[in-house]
This record gives C-alpha cells, structure tokens and sequence, in this order.
C-alpha cells in the first residue's frame, strides 16, 4: 500500500469520508480549546495588557496562511509531475483558504498594532510580505476562475504557483533590504529551541496552533471532496447531453 | 530567430502597433502626479525616481496583452511551436522585442521626464542605468505573464494582477538604486542585485513561459 493509492479520486473519497468526522471533531474542539483558554484563562501581558490573547488568533492563521502556500506548492508539484487530478483539485481546494488565514492574519496583525504600535499599519517588512502573498493568494485563484478547461486551469496555476514561490521568497527577502522592521521576531524559533514566551501563554497557543492546522486540513480535505464530485458531475452531464 | 525579432519590432513599430503609446503613457503618468501631490518641487525631487520607476513599470505593463494576444488570435504562434526553433527561444525573442519597443524607449525619455519631476543632478545616471538593467526583468517577466494569459478574453486585468506581484523585487531594488542615486549615497547593492535578478529572470523566466505556452497551445 503507498500514498498514491489515494491518487485515485474513488479511495481518496472513500479515505476523506472516513476520517473527515473525525478530524472536524478535532480540529474544533482543538481550536475551541486552545481560543477560549487563551481568551480567558491566562493572564493579562504586564505591559501589552489584554490585547496579547489575539496572538491565539494572529500566529495560527499567519502559520496556516504560509503553510497553505506550501501545500499548494507541493500539490501543484505532483500535479505537474505524476499528472493526478487530486493533486490538482487539492492545490486548488486550499487556495481560498489560505486566502482566508492570511487576511485573518493581517486584520488581526492591525487590530493589535494599533494600541500596541499606535498604527493600522507599517510598511514592515513582515506585514509587507504577507501582504505580497495575499495577492499572490488573489492571482492564483483569479487564474482558476478565469480559465474554463480544467485541466489547462490545473497546468497553468500549478506553474504560476511555482513561479510565485520563488518570487514571493524573493520579495521577503527585497523587502527586508528595503525597510527596517517594527514587527517583533518569532516567539518560538525552532531551530534554537528557545522561547520568549512563558508556558502560561505557550500552552494554549500550541493548541491553537494544533487546531488551526486540523481546521486547514479538515477544510481543504472537505473541498478537494466537493471538487471532485463537482467535476464528476460535470462528467456526467456531459456525457448525458452527448447520447 | 533574427527573421523574427526583426518581424515583430516592424509589427510593433507601424500602425496598429501601439509603439510609442507606451511611451506616451509614460509621460502622461509623469505630468499627472504633481496635479495629485502638489507642485512643490522638494518634494518632488524627493519621490522622483520612486515615481519614474512606477510610471516606466505601468507603461511596461500596458503594453504586455499586445505581446502574445495578437499572434496568438492569427496562428502564429501556432507555427512559432511547430517551427524548428526551440519556444522558449521564441519568446526569449518576442521579450527582447517588447524590450526593444518599449523598455528601451522609457530608458531614453526617463532623464527628460526626470527634469519635469525635478530629479537632482547626481541622479540622471544612475536612473537611467537602474532602468536600463531593470526594465529587461520587467520584460521577461511580463512576457511570462502574457504567456499565462493568452487564452484568457479581455485577460488584461488579470495580467496586471498576476504581474504586478511578480514586479516587486525588480521595483525595490530598481527604485531603491534611483533613489540612493539621487540622494548621492552609494548605490551599489541594489545596482548588483538588480542586475541579478535581471539576469536570472533572463535566463530562467522564458522555460516557464514556454511551459505555459505549450499548454495555452494545446
């Protein structure tokens, strides 16, 4: 047995319906969890206060906003690769979901920058790169809904998405040449393992996190299944008016 | 290849053409932005090259539906893709040619549109060179754009919004090198890395262009 298995459309149908219920399960009372303890079970920051709880909301939705890009990547990689249609409708499935992640990261960014930072918004580079992916988020879905021919959709953005990956980590780099930055580093580097934020805060998050992710999945699972059977039917009509 | 670069700056250059109307977008841009911000020239002289960089960017882009979409509605780039000659070869061609027709002449009319916005001595140069190793990228990238689109009716639109973000690393450290220029500072990074990403996109921009291509042509 091998993940490409779940290339065919009838197994991945089959597999998504199994663990869908499941995952949805997850995926809220995870975000659920980590959203309400975050809200109003840990302690107000000494000096930002209470608007520090919106990072339970900001970090998960920038996190997923990135990696859905990711996701679209590598989906439009084997889609241009091994050629299969899942692939392909799963690029597409996640597009508006991340479009959704990176404009809750971006509002949410300038609700808690206003009192903290005493502005809407600064062309930081941070802020200014997620805003470049945001309309790299808007070319690509645009492109799909632009062009009839499904498989000509797929090629097409799948070759746009891998295009704008190189450029948007281009941007991201141009960008911090070009201004200096007002927004904080990441609480959480990976790589050295330390931390700035305290446990109180860090829990919650991660489980934020955690859901955020389920959520993206469960989500782009959800829609892959809708687009599937949105292109059979598809087939099917034609094929009716054809006989 | 020579036969084809020459066929389409002619085609560019006679009526219908719409040769110098990128150029005169150009100016038109230019004249517009003191109406908006006031006609005090220190500031003018201060957003000079942000703004000559801009407008040369828009004009370059408004000329990119002509690149494909008429060759495309006539055959020829149907031949062009069974010709002997490699389509990426092809639309390295074609690109060259909008850069001929379009970027080229922008290089040209930005130090006189400069004197209209006030631009400080020093920075004539180094505007001219920013555009002149610029405006290649915004070219081959365009040309990738026009690629992705052909199929699309009234694609204009939707070209814009899928170059423009592609536009952005060239814009920054194009108008980054005008404006140290004009301010007298050094100006060497942005210069070297524009002229990297020139030369990447160049070299790497017409394989995906192809690659698209080759599907719009299926």
């Amino acid at each position: 047995m091998s993940l490409w298995e779940y290339a065919n459309p009838v197994k991945f149908l089959r597999l998504s319906e199994r663990v869908l219920s499941t995952l949805w399960v997850l995926a809220i009372s995870s975000t659920v969890v980590g959203l309400v303890w975050g809200f109003f079970f840990t302690p107000d920051d000494i000096r930002q206060g209470s608007t520090v709880k919106i990072i339970y909301i900001h970090v998960p939705a920038a996190l997923m906003a990135i990696n859905a890009w990711f996701m679209m990547l590598v989906a439009s990689l084997i889609w241009l690769i091994r050629r299969h249609h899942v692939s392909a409708l799963a690029a597409k499935a996640a597009a508006p979901v991340g479009v959704v992640m990176t404009l809750i990261a971006l509002i949410t960014g300038a609700i808690w920058g206003q009192p903290m930072w005493g502005t809407w918004w600064v062309w930081d580079p941070r802020l200014t790169s997620f805003l470049i992916l945001f309309l790299f988020y808007l070319g690509y879905v645009a492109l799909w809904e632009a062009i009839e021919d499904s498989d000509t959709a797929a090629d097409l953005t799948a070759v746009l998405c891998i295009v704008g990956s190189v450029f948007a980590v281009l941007s991201r780099y141009a960008v911090n040449f070009w201004n200096q930055g007002l927004h904080q580093g990441t609480s959480i580097p990976v790589a050295t393992g330390e931390r700035s934020v305290a446990d109180v805060f860090f829990v919650p998050l991660l489980i934020s996190m955690v859901g955020f992710g389920l959520l993206f999945l469960a989500l782009t699972l959800y829609r892959t299944g809708t687009e599937i059977r949105v292109r059979r039917t598809k087939a099917l009509l034609a094929r009716e008016g054809r006989s | 290849m020579k036969a084809l670069l020459i066929r389409d700056i002619r085609l560019a250059l006679r009526a219908g053409g719409g040769f110098g109307l990128g150029l005169a977008f150009f100016l038109i841009v230019i004249v517009m932005v003191p109406f908006a911000v006031g006609a005090d020239t220190g500031l003018l002289s201060k957003i000079a090259p942000g703004v000559l960089w801009i407008g040369a960017l828009l004009a370059c882009l408004l000329s990119l539906d002509r690149l494909l979409a008429l060759d495309f509605e006539d055959g020829t780039l149907d031949l062009l893709a069974t010709a002997p000659l490699p389509i990426e070869a092809a639309l390295s061609v074609k690109a060259l040619a909008h850069w001929i027709t379009t970027g080229l002449p922008l290089v040209i009319a930005a130090p006189v549109l400069g004197v209209l916005m006030n631009l400080p001595t020093q920075g004539y140069g180094w505007l001219v060179l920013s555009l002149l190793l610029g405006t290649p990228a915004l070219s081959v990238i365009g040309t990738f754009g026009a690629a992705l689109t052909v199929g699309i009716k009234r694609g204009g639109l939707l070209l814009s919004l899928l170059v423009l973000p592609l536009y952005v690393p060239t814009l920054i450290f194009g108008a980054e090198a005008a404006r140290r220029g004009a301010a007298g500072a050094d100006v060497s990074t942005p210069l070297l890395l524009l002229a990297g990403i020139s030369a990447a996109t160049i070299a790497l921009m017409p394989i995906a262009s192809a690659a698209v291509l080759k599907v719009n042509l299926r």
